[in-house]
């Protein structure tokens, strides 16, 4: 288990620390939201172009659980898609594999919208 | 003479300077835990104090302060002429809501965090030229309500930049009267705005620094006075950024700087308290001029005092839309004798 759990710390690890080093080392005007975008967008580019995938390999979970992760199932997702569907493929596939993550992030947002009363 | 009490550009002398019959504040808990823990009258247990929204909390804070205040100096509230208040919320609504519930003669003012100074520069200036005899002056911020405006929702618990400044939970008043016992205000100096083109909504401290400066120079210059002549020239929440650039502007004009300096947004917190760059906020100088230096001055440790309110004068749509900060000072003198 040791041999999942260290390289999955290691590389989710220095994910995060690439994302608070990006908030701490530029003016203010960096903050969470343009990093979570940040990281989907260039999870997407490095997947697209088969660099992500080394990372999934040797960090699992490590790599795949940060928001990069998430734009790297989409592509996937898309060229799988573009492969077996053509065009209209590159647009369903995304979502395809990104499904799981979607439902749980639709899931969760809605039951804590009836659960909590957000005041600011 | 119509100019009689005009002194220099922005200046005004006070022929029968207002005196403070009595000051009262509210502050939270993280306030109520800081260095001038002491000098509060009423501290919060928790940021809503058993009201339902945080906005609502303000605006008690400030109907509070207001109320007792006058109970303070004990003057019935229907013989106080006018009302004047200002918060940092949109269109001042904690101001609003509190002076719905006191009744009286309402003037709401938008100075941002020079709030403090500003409402007791009019109130005395009502005083002086006769069109009142008692003012209750006030200005009031929350923490939580000034984030979710201004920055983001509480709930998103984003980092602050370590050269931001933490929004005070405070409503402060005082009472002014044409006469009775207490420190007078004896002249004030109304700022104009300068902006030196800082766009980073985290960096208020910066943005204020020249436009304070230019306040303390023209009062100075307008009054040919040193700085000397002060026990203690406060500026209203520059917090350690800008005080530092206060200083240093000061001085480059060529300023003989004394070490009688001091700034509430400094003061107001200890650095254990994990701040960052101190208090800002209305409630931060109206909570420090109505606890910390009224007793002071009451206690005459303090003899004169300039007290030099800081405002930066953004919206949360100007600063989106990439606008440099405007900013403003207000000086007020206030003197035991």
């Amino acid at each position: 288990m040791l041999n999942n759990i260290l390289p999955a710390f290691l590389v989710g690890g220095l994910l995060c620390v690439a994302g608070q080093l990006l908030m701490d080392l530029t003016k203010a005007k960096i903050t969470p939201a343009h990093v979570l975008v940040g990281y989907v967008t260039g999870g997407v580019i490095l997947g697209g172009l088969g660099l992500y995938e080394p990372l999934v390999r040797i960090g699992g979970a490590g790599a795949t659980v940060p928001l990069s992760g998430f734009g790297y199932t989409l592509v996937k997702g898309a060229i799988e898609g573009a492969q077996s569907g053509g065009i209209l493929g590159v647009l369903a596939g995304g979502v395809q594999t990104g499904a799981t993550g979607i439902a749980v992030a639709v899931l969760f947002g809605y039951l804590t919208a009836i659960v909590f009363n957000p005041k600011g | 003479m119509l100019h009689s009490k005009r002194a220099g550009n922005q200046t005004v002398v006070f022929k029968q300077p207002p005196v403070i019959l009595a000051g009262y504040n509210v502050v939270g808990p993280k306030e109520g835990q800081g260095p001038l823990k002491d000098t509060f009258d009423m501290v919060l247990k928790d940021s809503y104090a058993h009201e339902k929204t945080w906005e609502k909390t303000e605006m008690k804070m400030l109907e509070t302060s207001m109320k007792r205040a006058a109970a303070k100096a004990n003057v019935p509230l229907d013989s106080v002429d006018y009302n004047l208040a200002g918060d940092l919320l949109n269109q001042i609504i904690s101001s609003n809501y509190a002076a719905r519930q006191i009744g009286l003669p309402f003037i709401g003012l938008y100075g941002a965090c020079s709030t403090m100074a500003l409402s007791t520069a009019l109130g005395a200036m009502l005083i002086d030229g006769g069109f009142a005899s008692k003012v209750l002056c006030s200005a009031s911020s929350h923490h939580e309500t000034a984030e979710r405006q201004y920055r983001f929702p509480n709930e998103q618990g984003n980092q602050r930049a370590m050269y931001a400044q933490w929004t005070v939970t405070g409503a402060g008043s005082i009472l002014l009267a044409d006469q009775g016992e207490g420190p007078k205000i004896t002249s004030a100096t109304i700022g104009r705005i300068l902006d030196y083109g800082e766009t980073d909504t985290n960096n208020m401290g910066a943005a204020m620094a020249p436009a304070v400066a230019d306040t303390i120079l023209n009062h100075f210059q307008d009054l040919s006075r040193q700085p000397d002549y002060y026990d203690m020239i406060i500026t209203g929440d520059l917090g350690m950024v800008g005080f530092q650039l206060l200083l240093e502007v000061l001085k480059r004009s060529g300023l003989r700087l004394s070490n009688n300096f001091s700034d509430c947004g400094v003061m107001i917190y200890s650095s254990e308290q994990d701040t960052h760059a101190g208090g800002s906020g209305c409630g931060c100088s109206a909570v420090v001029l109505t606890g910390h230096l009224l007793n002071k001055l009451k206690s005459r440790e303090l003899q004169k005092i300039l007290f030099v309110g800081s405002g930066s004068l953004h919206s949360s749509v100007s600063s989106q839309q990439g606008e440099s900060m405007p900013a403003i000072g207000h000086a007020v003198s206030i003197e035991m004798n």
